[in-house]
């Protein structure tokens, strides 16, 4: 290891974290865009043309507004839970493959932040911690909505966290390996693991509805019943943080449905088209943010078709159809593999 | 398998501008913010009525069984992986192994289940 690999790793982390961030940043921009598509109206249109710069003035309020932490609340918490599930959903991004290999000036730097071989692994911890930053910010709050939106956001989070994590498990079957790396360099060409394992990518992205908190799972939030749910309490950029956090995890979950099942920056007749290496690099980046894009556009029109679950039948779909739907293709996995296998 | 640690170095680096684009923007906006507060301002929101106690309350028992079960099934998950990593070397023997150890995993499943323990109503 040298200081040259530390540069570029620096300069790695920082272009994607910013790129994460106005992407987040834009999401909420797009959702409202796409939600005024979908109902026949016209949308942000007052910031700019088409009102491009929504989001700059949104975030520039956040920064100007009054801080309030109430009285009976807990200080230290109050703040920490925020910071907290902003800082998950940005360190969750470190293990996704954006792009191969770029050879500049003869070194070859990969597009990856850290291939971990423990990838896979790595993300279910950094999300499983996201769940402490809603429960603490909401329990500090000390208001009764906030206590409620905290409890049922946990419970919800850690019962998909389940089936998420065993849909993975007949993934990481076929694949052989934990890192995300790997896993995108084997689906190469048209070699996409969600044809292999559809059944797990269904029950992937109900997970990632769920552990994100979009429609139908955003029960935590559930206006009509719980004013703001675990974020009734806050305001300035402590509720900056607890929305944006969600556009992130929203783009981060985008990247790893791509990565894992749809082959990330991987694309068909990569090869036959007769470009220089860092060149397709840069398209197949360009086509992984385009397959995210399309999953991120997924997760809206989603939100603006679908109702709210109700809490039973939230939970009776987390623990009584995902589970076992996930054990029995683990089993269906198993057979099929031993059987080529022999 | 590669074992040196030389990997994670930049997941330190990514922690510490995540860090400290968390802290610093939340330093930035307590500057920023005015602060003009009263007593009234800092009461607990309970939609315009007088609040009621506090929020520190007991709560269903249903959510702390939940926890639980998550716990239980979580570390089972857990073991699943270097399983599945592997799965091609252990063979139809693992196979079978790993088919006694989800009977068990399953078989608590339906206990819960006659238990009553994912009923919410």
């Amino acid at each position: 290891m040298d200081f040259l690999y530390l540069i570029d790793k620096s300069v790695i982390v920082v272009v994607i974290f910013l790129i994460s961030l106005l992407i987040a940043m834009y999401s909420t921009y797009a959702e409202r865009k796409v939600a005024a598509f979908m109902q026949d109206r016209v949308g942000p249109n007052r910031a700019g043309p088409f009102g491009i710069l929504q989001p700059l003035a949104d975030g520039g309020k956040f920064f100007f507004k009054e801080e309030i932490i109430p009285s009976a609340a807990n200080k230290f918490l109050f703040i920490l839970g925020p910071g907290l599930a902003m800082f998950t959903s940005l360190m969750t991004s470190v293990v996704i493959p954006w792009g191969g290999t770029l050879n500049i000036a003869g070194r070859d730097i990969p597009l990856q932040v850290a291939d971990l071989n423990i990838g896979v692994l790595y993300v279910f911890g950094v999300v499983s911690l996201g769940v402490y930053g809603i429960m603490i910010g909401g329990w500090a709050s000390n208001n009764k909505y906030g206590l409620l939106g905290a409890i049922r956001a946990s419970s919800q989070m850690i019962s998909y966290e389940l089936g998420m994590g065993l849909s993975l498990i007949s993934l990481v079957m076929v694949s052989g390996t934990l890192s995300l790396g790997e896993i995108v360099e084997q689906q190469q060409g048209f070699n996409w693991y969600v044809f292999k394992q559809p059944l797990a990518f269904f029950i992937f992205m109900v997970c990632a509805f769920a552990e994100c908190n979009r429609t139908p799972f955003d029960l935590p939030e559930c206006e009509a019943e719980l004013v703001g749910g675990y974020h009734t309490e806050y305001s300035s950029m402590k509720l900056g943080f607890y929305m944006f956090a969600e556009y992130v995890n929203m783009f981060v979950s985008s990247a790893f449905m791509a990565s894992l099942f749809f082959g990330g920056y991987q694309f068909p007749f990569i090869d036959s088209l007769g470009l220089s290496q860092n060149v397709t690099v840069l398209l197949g980046t360009l086509i992984f943010f385009l397959k995210i894009f399309a999953f991120i556009f997924f997760f809206m029109w989603v939100r603006w078709t679908l109702p709210r679950f109700r809490y039973d039948q939230l939970m009776r779909l987390g623990w009584q159809v995902m589970l076992p739907l996930a054990l029995l293709n683990i089993f269906l996995t198993g057979g099929v593999l031993l059987w080529i296998d022999n | 398998m590669e074992t040196s640690n030389d990997g994670y170095i930049p997941v330190l680096i990514q922690l510490i501008v995540a860090g400290g684009f968390v802290a610093g923007t939340l330093w930035i906006t307590h500057i920023l913010g005015p602060n003009r507060k009263s007593a009234k301002k800092l009461e607990t929101f309970e939609c315009g009525i007088e609040p009621q106690g506090n929020a520190r309350l007991p709560f269903s028992i249903k959510y702390f069984l939940t926890a639980i079960l998550f716990v239980l099934f979580d570390v089972e998950v857990i073991f699943f992986y270097p399983w599945a990593t592997n799965f091609r070397e252990f063979g139809t023997q693992g196979f079978v192994s790993m088919g006694i150890f989800v009977s068990l995993f399953l078989l608590g499943f339906l206990y819960l289940r006659k238990k009553q323990a994912f009923k919410w109503e």
